[in-house]
Parts: C-alpha cells; sequence; structure tokens
C-alpha cells in the first residue's frame, strides 16, 4: 500500500472481486435451508457495506444479518473489520457505502449511541461506567425517574433489583461501581443494556477479563435473554467460547464477508481456519525438555505485599514458568512486585545472586529482568504517540548518549522491531492507538524486548488478539527460551498455559497453592488448585 | 519469529501527503498569517520591520515564561504562580543589585543575574515538590505558592516599588533589553536562542520523550522505568528558570518592580501556550507553537492599537476570547493518521 493510492485502488479492486465471488458459492451451499425458515424474524442487517477511513478500505461489501433471539458470533482475525462492522452496526460510524435495515426498513442509525433510543447497545470492552456512582445510578443514567424534579431513588432501586435478579447477579443494587470486580462490572452493563429494553446487543470481547466461572454465568444469562426474543452480536477470540454460545457464525478476514454458517455445522479448527485462511498446524511450537541442572536465574523467597502472601519459587536458565490461577489471585500483583513496580512488605528477590532493592524498577532492569504488562491501553504503550516513541520509550539510554536521541538509530531499532515481531501497519507514522490490538501486542513485546531481557514476565501474551497473532507470540516465547532467555508466562489461558510451560504455579487468593510439572500439567489439576479443592505444602 | 507468515502489506516508508501533515502544529502558524493580514488592512504602518519588531520585543517576556509553560504543561501539569515568581525573582535582584555587596557594577549585574537564575530554579523546585512529594494538585499547589510569592514581593517592597538605585549598574545594564545584536533586538534573539534550546530538549532529547510520556500517561511511562515524579520536578524547575531569564531581560527595561509586576502572566502564558498547539492535558508539545501563540497575543493587542474600531481597554476580553476558541480549534483538529 506504500506506492500511494493507485496501489492501493488496485488491492481494493482485487480483493472486491474475491469476496464476490466467495459470497456467491456460499450463498448457494449454505443459505437454503435457513433463509427460508428465518427470513422474517430478521431484525438488523447489513448489505454491501463498505467503509474507509482516510482513503484505507477497512471493509469490503460486507453483508450480515442479525435474526430475532439469537447469538450471533462474528469471528476475524485483529484488523479483520469486527470492531469497525459493529460501530457501523451501532450507528458510531456510518458506512461509505452499503444500506441497513432494521426491521425489513432502511435506517442511518443516529450517531453517538444514540442508536439505543432504537433498542441497539454496544457492550464497550472498556466500560463506560463512571466510577463514583451506584449500580442504581449507573442503570439510570440518563433517564432518572423523578416527580416534580425529585428523584424517585426507591423506584429505582426497586427496578434495579429486579433486573438484577433476573440476571441472578447477586450484586448490591447500592455499591458503588468502583468497589466491584471487573466481572460485576460487566454485569452491570448488561442489567444497563436490559433495564434499557435493548433487543439488539453487541458485546465486544465480553469474556476477556472474566474467569470460568463468571464467563458461565454471562452465558447462562445471555441465553436466557436470547430466548426471550433478545438478539446478541457476539465479539470474541476464543474459539470455545464461539463454539459453546453462539448459534450462527460469520467469519471476516481482511475486511470481508468469508462465511455465515449455523455454530452446529462448524468447529473450532475449522472456524480458525476460515479467520486465517490457511491451515494452523502447529498452534504451540515443540516443547523442549526442561533441563533441571541449568542454573537458577531468579528467586523469591518469602514474598509479602497487600496482595501477595509469603510466596516462593525458583526460576531456571531457559526455563517457561507458567503462572496459573484465577482474576484477582494475586498473580499479576506478585510480578509487579518482583519487577520493583511496587514496595514489597517483606521477602527477598534475587536475580542471579544479586538482592534486588524493594521497589526499584531501574534495579530489576539493569539485571535483565523485563516485565510486560497485561495492560497495554493503560499501562503499556502511549496510545497518541507513534510507533517509534513507544518501542525506545523504555530504551532510549540506547539511542545517543548525554541525553541525545538519535534519529537514525530509533529509524532502525523500529525497522528491526517491525521484521522481528512481524508489526504491520498500512503507514509508519500511525499513532498506536489506531493500530489493531494484535499489533499493539506485537508493539508492546518488541518494546520489552528491546532492553534485551536475561529474564522476561509476560503477563497475559495474547488477551484480546487473534489466532494468527497468538501463534506468532507463543513461537517467539519458545525461541526466546530455547536462546536461554527464562521466561515466566501468567496466563488465565489454560491451553496456552499447558501448550507451552514446562512448570506452572498455581495460585489462589494470594498464595502459592502448587506447583506442576510434565505430566501433570492438565486442566484439571490447574483448576483444582485455583478452586481451592486442593492445595499442597509448597517449599 | 514468524518465519511462516508472509507479510502482505509494504512495510516501505509511504510519502508524506499533505493529509499527513499534523493541522494543530501548523494551526497558530496559519492564525499568525491571517493575523498579519488582517493588520496590513487595518493600518499600513503595521506590517513595517519596525513595528513588528517592537511587538515581538514586547511580547518576549511572555514567549520565555511560555516556553517554560509548555514543559510543565506537556508533562501534565500546570504552574499558576509564573506572574507572581517575576515580581519575587526581580524584586530580589534589584534589592541585591542595591546592597552593594561587590562594588564592580559589571560583576554585580553578572552575579545578580546568577542569583535570579538560582531562585527561579529554587521557586520551580518548591512548587514541583509540593506537587510530587506533597501530592497536591498542581492546581491547588501553584495556587498557593503564587499566593506566597507575590505576598513575599509585596512584603519586600512595603507595598511600593523597588527600584535600582545606582545609574552606573542601570547604563552598564540597559543593553540587556534596548540593545541590539546584528540588527535584531536582545530580547528576540533571546527569545529566539532559549527557543530553540527548549525545541532540541523537547524532540531530540530523551528527557524531552519522558515529558512527552508522562504528560499522555503517567502509568505507561512508569511501567517503562521512567522516574514519573522527577521528570515532573524538572519541568518544574525549567519553568522556573525560565521565569528568572524573562526577569533578566524585565529589570533593565524598567530598573523598577512591584507588588503588581507580572499580574495576570500566568494567564498570558498559559494562552500562548494552547494556542501553541500543546495540549492542555499533556503529552504533545509545541515550544516554536508556543512562541507563535505569545507573539499572537501582543500582536492582537496591537492590531487593536492600531485600529480604531475596538476600545484598547477591551484586550483582556479578546485575549480571553482567544483562549477559547483555541481550545475549540484544537479540539476540532484531531491528529488524523
Amino acid at each position: 500500500m506504500a506506492s500511494g493510492p493507485v496501489g492501493g485502488d488496485n488491492i481494493a479492486s482485487v480483493r472486491g472481486k474475491t469476496t464476490a465471488m466467495t459470497r456467491d458459492e456460499t450463498m448457494r451451499s449454505a443459505g437454503d435451508e435457513s433463509v427460508a425458515k428465518a427470513h422474517g424474524d430478521i431484525v438488523l442487517s447489513a448489505q454491501r457495506i463498505s467503509k474507509s477511513f482516510s482513503g484505507v478500505q477497512v471493509l469490503f461489501s460486507v453483508d450480515f444479518d442479525l435474526r430475532r433471539g439469537e447469538i450471533h458470533a462474528l469471528m476475524g482475525e485483529n484488523g479483520a473489520g469486527k470492531s469497525t462492522l459493529v460501530k457501523i452496526l451501532s450507528g458510531f460510524e456510518q458506512p461509505t457505502s452499503g444500506e441497513i435495515y432494521l426491521d425489513g426498513k432502511s435506517v442511518k442509525l443516529p450517531p453517538n449511541g444514540a442508536a439505543e433510543a432504537l433498542g441497539i447497545v454496544v457492550i464497550h470492552q472498556e466500560f463506560n461506567l463512571a466510577e463514583h456512582l451506584t449500580v442504581t445510578e449507573s442503570l439510570f443514567l440518563g433517564r432518572e425517574v423523578a416527580h416534580f424534579g425529585l428523584l424517585d431513588r426507591k423506584h429505582m432501586r426497586r427496578e434495579t433489583r429486579r433486573v438484577l435478579d433476573m440476571l441472578g447477579s447477586r450484586i448490591s443494587e447500592t455499591a458503588v461501581i468502583s468497589s466491584l470486580t471487573v466481572a460485576d462490572k460487566q454485569m452491570v452493563e448488561i442489567a444497563k443494556a436490559i433495564s434499557r429494553d435493548a433487543r439488539i446487543v453487541f458485546m465486544d470481547e465480553p469474556t476477556a477479563v472474566l474467569s470460568r466461572e463468571e464467563t458461565d454465568a454471562l452465558f447462562k444469562q445471555v441465553r436466557k435473554l436470547r430466548d426471550l426474543g433478545t438478539s446478541f452480536v457476539f465479539v470474541s477470540h476464543k474459539l470455545d467460547e464461539v463454539t459453546e454460545l453462539s448459534d450462527r457464525v460469520t467469519v471476516l478476514r481482511d475486511g470481508q464477508w468469508v462465511k455465515t454458517a449455523p455454530t452446529s455445522m462448524l468447529d473450532g479448527e475449522s472456524i480458525a481456519q476460515l479467520m486465517v485462511g490457511r491451515e494452523l498446524s502447529s498452534l504451540y511450537p515443540q516443547k523442549s525438555e526442561p533441563n533441571v541442572d541449568e542454573a537458577r536465574v531468579l528467586s523469591v523467597v518469602g514474598l509479602n505485599t497487600a496482595h501477595v502472601r509469603d510466596a516462593h519459587f525458583d526460576l531456571r536458565k531457559g526455563e517457561i514458568l507458567g503462572f496459573s490461577g484465577m482474576i484477582g489471585s494475586g498473580r499479576t500483583e506478585l510480578m509487579e512486585a518482583i519487577a520493583g513496580l511496587y514496595p514489597r512488605i517483606s521477602g527477598e528477590v534475587r536475580i542471579g545472586d544479586q538482592l534486588m532493592p524493594s521497589g526499584d524498577i531501574h534495579a530489576t532492569t539493569s539485571a535483565g529482568l523485563a516485565y510486560m504488562t497485561k495492560d497495554r491501553k493503560s499501562k503499556g504503550l502511549l496510545l497518541g504517540s507513534d510507533m517509534t516513541s513507544n518501542l525506545t520509550l523504555q530504551s532510549l539510554d540506547q539511542h545517543g548518549r548525554w541525553g541525545y536521541l538519535s534519529p537514525a538509530s530509533e529509524r532502525t531499532a523500529l525497522a528491526r522491531a517491525r521484521r522481528r515481531f512481524d508489526i504491520r501497519v498500512r503507514d509508519a507514522g500511525v499513532v498506536a492507538g489506531r493500530m489493531s490490538g494484535g499489533n499493539q501486542q506485537k508493539l508492546l513485546l518488541a518494546k520489552v524486548m528491546e532492553i534485551t531481557p536475561k529474564i522476561l514476565i509476560i503477563d497475559e501474551p495474547t488477551r484480546g488478539i487473534d489466532v494468527g497473532t497468538k501463534q506468532q507470540i507463543y513461537h517467539f516465547i519458545a525461541a526466546l527460551a530455547r536462546e536461554g532467555c527464562s521466561v515466566i508466562m501468567v496466563s488465565s489461558e489454560m491451553p496456552e498455559v499447558i501448550g507451552l510451560c514446562s512448570r506452572v504455579v498455581v495460585m489462589r487468593a494470594g498464595r502459592i497453592v502448587g506447583v506442576l510439572e510434565g505430566d501433570e500439567i492438565n486442566e484439571q489439576k490447574i483448576m483444582r488448585y485455583s478452586a481451592g479443592l486442593k492445595q499442597k505444602a509448597v517449599a | 519469529m514468524g518465519a511462516n507468515v508472509t507479510t502482505q502489506d509494504d512495510q516501505a516508508e509511504p510519502k508524506r501527503r499533505w493529509q499527513d501533515v499534523d493541522l494543530r502544529a501548523v494551526a497558530p502558524f496559519v492564525a499568525l498569517a491571517l493575523l498579519l493580514l488582517l493588520g496590513a488592512l487595518v493600518n499600513p504602518n503595521f506590517i513595517s520591520i519596525n513595528n513588528l519588531a517592537n511587538v515581538a520585543t514586547r511580547s518576549a517576556f511572555i514567549a520565555l515564561i511560555a516556553v517554560g509553560a509548555t514543559f510543565v504543561i506537556s508533562s501534565g501539569d500546570l504552574d499558576l504562580s509564573v506572574g507572581s515568581m517575576v515580581a519575587f525573582v526581580a524584586s530580589l535582584m534589584i534589592l541585591f543589585m542595591n546592597s552593594g555587596a561587590i562594588a564592580d557594577p559589571g560583576m554585580m549585574i553578572a552575579a545578580a543575574i546568577v542569583l535570579a537564575l538560582v531562585v527561579g530554579a529554587l521557586c520551580g523546585l518548591a512548587n514541583g515538590l509540593i506537587t510530587t512529594v506533597g501530592k497536591i494538585e498542581p492546581f491547588i499547589a501553584t495556587l498557593g505558592t503564587m499566593g506566597i510569592y507575590r505576598g513575599l514581593t509585596t512584603w519586600l517592597s512595603q507595598g511600593g516599588a523597588i527600584t535600582l538605585q545606582s545609574a552606573e549598574q542601570q547604563d552598564l545594564y540597559r543593553p540587556a533589553y534596548f540593545g541590539v545584536v546584528l540588527g535584531v533586538p536582545v530580547p528576540i534573539v533571546v527569545v529566539l536562542a532559549v527557543t530553540s534550546v527548549a525545541a532540541f530538549v523537547l524532540y531530540r532529547m530523551r528527557y524531552g520523550r519522558h515529558v512527552v510520556a508522562v504528560g499522555s500517561n503517567p502509568n505507561v511511562a512508569r511501567y517503562s522505568g521512567i522516574n514519573v515524579d522527577r521528570v515532573r520536578t524538572t519541568a518544574f524547575v525549567i519553568q522556573g528558570v525560565c521565569v528568572a531569564i524573562a526577569v533578566m531581560l524585565y529589570v533593565p527595561r524598567l530598573g523598577s518592580t512591584s507588588a503588581t509586576t507580572g499580574i495576570l502572566w500566568e494567564l498570558q502564558a498559559i494562552t500562548a501556550v494552547v494556542i501553541g498547539g500543546t495540549a492542555l492535558k499533556g503529552g504533545a508539545s509545541r515550544a516554536w507553537g508556543t512562541i507563535c501563540g505569545a507573539f499572537i497575543l501582543e500582536l492582537v493587542g496591537n492590531i487593536m492599537l492600531l485600529s480604531n474600531f475596538i476600545s484598547e481597554y477591551l484586550i483582556g476580553a479578546i485575549q480571553g476570547a482567544i483562549i477559547i476558541i483555541a481550545m475549540l480549534v484544537q479540539r476540532s483538529l484531531v491528529r488524523k493518521s
């Protein structure tokens, strides 16, 4: 796309042709039996939607329809156009061309969330809740019930309780939002959608921050609402969840519609293939046998913080050590204390033989330890800055002397990082906030790797990114370990912990409750420890 | 990594097109050009080199202070005390020069300048430490020191004026404001020099990158191993030094200072920074834009003086309107990329 507008147009037109062909074929094969049955039930449909941002086309004549009372999963790699399509279908963006039909009538959806009045609600990945309000105030925000200007608090509380009960949630209607867990906030968002009589709910990665049980609870409610006639569009990267929850699946790839089919006709493997357009032969790289004779590079003894109790563990050279457990089990807090981002109350952290001072990130960085945060948007990247400033932020010393920065040196670093981490952007000057999740994650990884760490702590390495990028990151981590770097991987996705790690530490309520090795590493074992069903003394 | 993945997008650098230009960065200069045009229409004398050089010289104080404010604002803070700080530093400087501690007038002026720089830096340091170590909102912290510096000045001057007494010193020091270097008035030279240094620090040095990082997201900065408090405090110290440099030009101009010196200069400095395109919520810094902003402020006053349409007593109202318009323009020109 670098050759200017002419080149872009060419690629676009070629892509357009392929789309048209694929659509016709699939329509014939999959469409017939379902069209007759459900045609009248379509509540929202989009036809031939295209969208360009400043000359760059991101959606190519995409079709999409949503039936009454169905859960429709929208799948695709990062940058496939899912978010853009969701924004268009909810009025936050207007399509460049194409039609949207609501209840069979052509409509132009009002912008900035005003489509809520039509019963179209989006639950965003980042919550739109005011932290200081109570649950009731949040639910009734902007449509408070009042008589002669006086708020009818009692009525609003009762109504909130009713909705929460319907959802089977035990959140107090008077709780302040900031005191709620992430899962409960998600629940409040859903309650808010329901209390506004939403007929069409878009959920963008609703489970990214939820534990397994919380996810199950959420799915139960979603199914219940579906049976009452609410339609859901569910955007997720988790294939197992999509196959479990959805009724139909639509797959997008590179801004084009690839397939819409009943979920029962697909399995996780085939969806992944449709998304990527190639075989995902080996999501996880070959595990290498851990060498127990390797030197200890990191040892943690009796570490205590406000959230972590008495943590002990060692890390060997070239090892990939997994940290499993529920959200809130203290894994991130432990890692941030080790990295020196927060002070510890007591305990020792040694890198090699060197004792690390408490809460001193400079000491750990110069000792060769790098911590990659799971919060790439609020703690990892400057969303308003370009790739270069983000890449070199942690390692500016390498790019000049006496505080001077050499632009040439930084350019070289960026070119190298883009090659090494396969960061794909159309314009090298793009700000990080406009990159896709997968590219952001690669950029964050590249930034952390700029300090050439000997120990890499990577917190939720694949949160909210697509399968293809996941595979790349797994292979990168494995290659890093083979080169002698030691990796700690904190993850809530059990398959990746099982697929990559040679040893797994399980945490629960701030404590290390189990260490698994070799064949012991399986989902049941990890689950039993993290759920508190089993606990063994840890040396 | 990703040896088996082919990269679809060409990685070559695309050519810069005019759409790529950051509108927020050029907006102040466009505004300046429009003002010059307007001025020329109002009064043909306006566009003369003499008049423009005069305006630029008069804008020097605000420009210098605003360069410092660019650092503070870019790092996400705000300093309301700069106007009082000017009065305080100037008072101490003149009192020191009047004390006769050093006989030689040249040495005395040099020592007084060093004193001003040290006092300015210390005032900035105080603001920085109260904000970072004391963890007090910069708005409140500097509102407090604004009162303190102003009060100390009033006390030092006993409510009146502090005037430079030695005629010898005055004669020797006068060229620092009224002098000319290669045909350019000294204040303009100083402003250009200080801004060049500031722009270099902001765009080409590690510290500048840290300032922008802290201003756009202190969490990201902290997780990247940046000492956020040190960066913020340093920005306040730079602000103090910039105030001292402005005082160095202010003292030879009038040879006198009073309790009312520098009143409302903080507002003008902040206005200049905002007109210049620096984001008030931190994260984007434009040193040259700031200078342009200071010049625009003075230019508006000049046009009002030269024209007969609007009373010059309305200048405060006009400047107030400008800051609001600048914010609205900044908001509408969201960077496209």
